[in-house]
């Protein structure tokens, strides 16, 4: 077999990228995902409404009742719930990088970028960028709606703090579910199994009411559940309280979520076919 | 298995493919398949849906991995050098799309920056690639409002960004009416002026003979013919004469005489009542004048006289003795075996 020529006049930093590459690329794409939010104002609507409707809904309806259990009202649920919203709204919005991705997948864009000698991390690292703009955005939304209805900021440094500590949590989150739109097959497939994922996490949590009450085996769960400790950590940043244990525990899950499903991630989306 | 004659003698291949093997389960998508295509010219992959035409074509633009054999695109390996390959090539394809979200402006500006352009040169490229495929007056309407033809010449556009070497057109006209298809192949013929390399999949003869230079057919992961185009058309049999008759009374006195002149290579003489017309595989012109004279010496009035290509069923038929398969048809392994000529 005569093999034709291999005449490899590349040299050996042509095949490595440069970090200002990276930065390149992953701003290229980043600048296409936010035209996308440009094209198509309605993929806002879950970070517009979602903060909106879960805090009036639970502040008004469920806060009466558990506001009495705490001992402060409805006043002293809104100052319990309003720092929980903001985990809550970290895993949620999440779940958007893997719909997201799915989409590309399917539609064949992602065959395109994969065809270009672009790192492979930055379609991922793009995503999960705007993806992050995107819950700053809920975040504001959310605080807005907060104060209205009667939360006290107390100092904000400790919010910035709280919503740092969220983005830094949603973000290793976000490679599961990138890791889930690479695998599975459509958007939906992605938001039906996020949903599962997200539905335990959620309410098996310290994020709407105080775990105490709960039966001893579901505290176990909670006690160690991310959500909680991040929950935990952001009431103890934002209202006053103790906050050490609790972050450290939520930055122990990011790093170990992280450290597990990015690459992962990045093996499935290289190697997918 | 048949071989393509190696024009590599003077080492002058864009691409070079060996042995290369891709299997999905119980599917072989390719099953050694050999492939040279020469500097500077259009190769044709042609087959049917199915055939490993798409699977050969991400395999060479990295997005998928063979599971045995070896291929360089423009001196890079597939395998080895990926990146390098990433820069010399275009795709456009049945998959490999733009974003349908995007203006068509934006999209080449993106990948004008994936390709690391600086900005400046990635808007000039984005603006001129827009002007030369006809699309500045929808530049700043997102790609899914555009119509077929649009679209696909945005794909061309797209693929022509970073000036590759060797582009790869995985079934460019699919789906678009007759005019637009037109129009693509314009597009393409332009782009090999200028010296690009083109690895090209149809399901049509027609395209095929209109692009390219040379042919590999391929059927269930096989290459089962290749050379010229000349060369090809002479083996399946060339052309087919429609023949009409102005009265279609004399359609079978027609169909008779062409008969008795015994030219039929490969397949026969049949009528097609519904056109009114009689069909006469030729293969030279020659077999042409012999049509002529035969009607002129019965005094049959004929009201036109055609010359159509083969359809790809009917290359395949010549070919393999089968017709050209539905992806779907599930093939037992014993019947697959005949395919190999």
């Amino acid at each position: 077999m005569s093999a034709a020529t291999v005449t490899v006049t590349a040299t050996a930093s042509d095949a490595r990228i440069p970090l200002r590459g990276h930065l390149r690329h992953t701003g290229a794409l980043i600048r296409r995902n936010l035209l996308w939010i440009r094209q198509d104002p309605e993929s806002m609507f879950d970070a517009l409404l979602m903060p909106v409707v879960f805090t009036l809904l639970f502040v008004y309806v469920f806060g009466g009742s558990i506001g009495q259990a705490l001992g402060g009202g409805q006043d002293g649920y809104v100052q319990y719930v309003i720092p929980g919203m903001i985990a809550m709204m970290s895993m949620t919005l999440s779940q958007g990088v893997g719909t997201g991705f799915s989409q590309d997948f399917n539609s064949g864009v992602m065959d395109r970028f994969r065809s270009l000698p672009i790192g492979r991390g930055s379609v991922l690292f793009a995503k999960i960028t705007v993806e992050l703009l995107r819950m700053l955005f809920a975040t504001t939304v959310l605080m807005v709606v907060a104060v209205l209805v009667g939360f006290h900021i107390h100092h904000w440094g400790g919010l910035l703090a709280a919503v740092g500590l969220s983005a830094v949590f949603a973000s290793s989150i976000m490679w599961v579910f990138l890791t889930l739109g690479v695998v599975l097959k459509n958007a939906q497939s992605v938001q039906a199994m996020g949903f599962l994922v997200l539905f335990p996490l959620q309410f098996g949590s310290s994020i709407f009411a105080p775990t105490k009450s709960m039966p001893g085996w579901l505290q176990a769960f909670t006690d160690y559940n991310p959500l909680s400790t991040l929950a935990d950590a952001a009431r103890g940043l934002m209202v006053g309280g103790p906050v050490a244990h609790d972050l450290w525990v939520t930055l122990g899950w990011s790093v170990a979520i992280t450290a597990v499903a990015a690459p992962y991630a990045i093996h499935k989306f290289r190697t997918k076919s | 298995m048949t071989r393509i004659d190696k024009n590599s003698s003077g080492g002058d291949n864009a691409v070079t493919v060996r042995g290369m093997v891709k299997h999905y389960g119980e599917t072989k998508a390719l099953d050694g398949v050999d492939l040279d295509v020469r500097e500077g010219t259009v190769m044709g992959v042609l087959g049917p849906n199915g055939a490993g035409k798409t699977t050969l074509v991400r395999i060479l633009s990295t997005l998928l991995s063979p599971d045995a054999g070896q291929a360089t695109v423009a001196g890079y390996d597939v395998l080895r050098q990926p990146r390098q390959l990433r820069r010399v090539i275009g795709l456009t394809g049945q998959y490999a799309s733009v974003d349908e979200k995007l203006p068509g402006w934006e999209n080449l500006y993106m990948i004008g920056r994936l390709l690391d352009l600086p900005r400046k040169d990635a808007r000039a490229r984005a603006d001129e690639l827009l002007e030369r495929f006809s699309l500045t007056d929808a530049a700043k309407r997102p790609a899914s409002t555009y119509s077929g033809g649009m679209r696909r010449r945005l794909d061309l556009a797209a693929s022509m960004i970073g000036r590759p070497q060797v582009l790869f057109l995985d079934e460019p006209t699919t789906g678009l009416d007759p005019r637009t298809r037109n129009e693509v192949w314009d597009e393409v013929k332009a782009m090999v002026g200028e010296g690009v390399t083109v690895l090209l999949t149809t399901q049509y003869m027609e395209e095929a003979e209109q692009l390219a230079s040379e042919l590999t057919v391929v059927d269930r992961g096989k290459v089962i013919a290749g050379g010229g185009i000349e060369e090809l058309k002479a083996k399946v049999g060339g052309r087919t004469l429609r023949v009409r008759p102005a009265d279609p009374a004399q359609l079978r006195p027609l169909a008779a005489a062409l008969d008795e002149l015994g030219i039929t290579g490969l397949a026969t003489t049949t009528v097609d009542t519904d056109s009114g017309a009689v069909l006469v595989p030729i293969l030279s012109d020659e077999q042409l004048t012999a049509v002529v004279s035969a009607v002129t010496a019965r005094g049959i009035t004929l009201s036109s006289i055609t010359t159509e290509l083969p359809s790809l069923d009917e290359v395949f038929l010549s070919l393999t003795g089968h017709r050209a398969s539905a992806p779907q048809d599930t093939v037992p392994a014993d019947t697959r075996e005949e395919v190999a000529v």
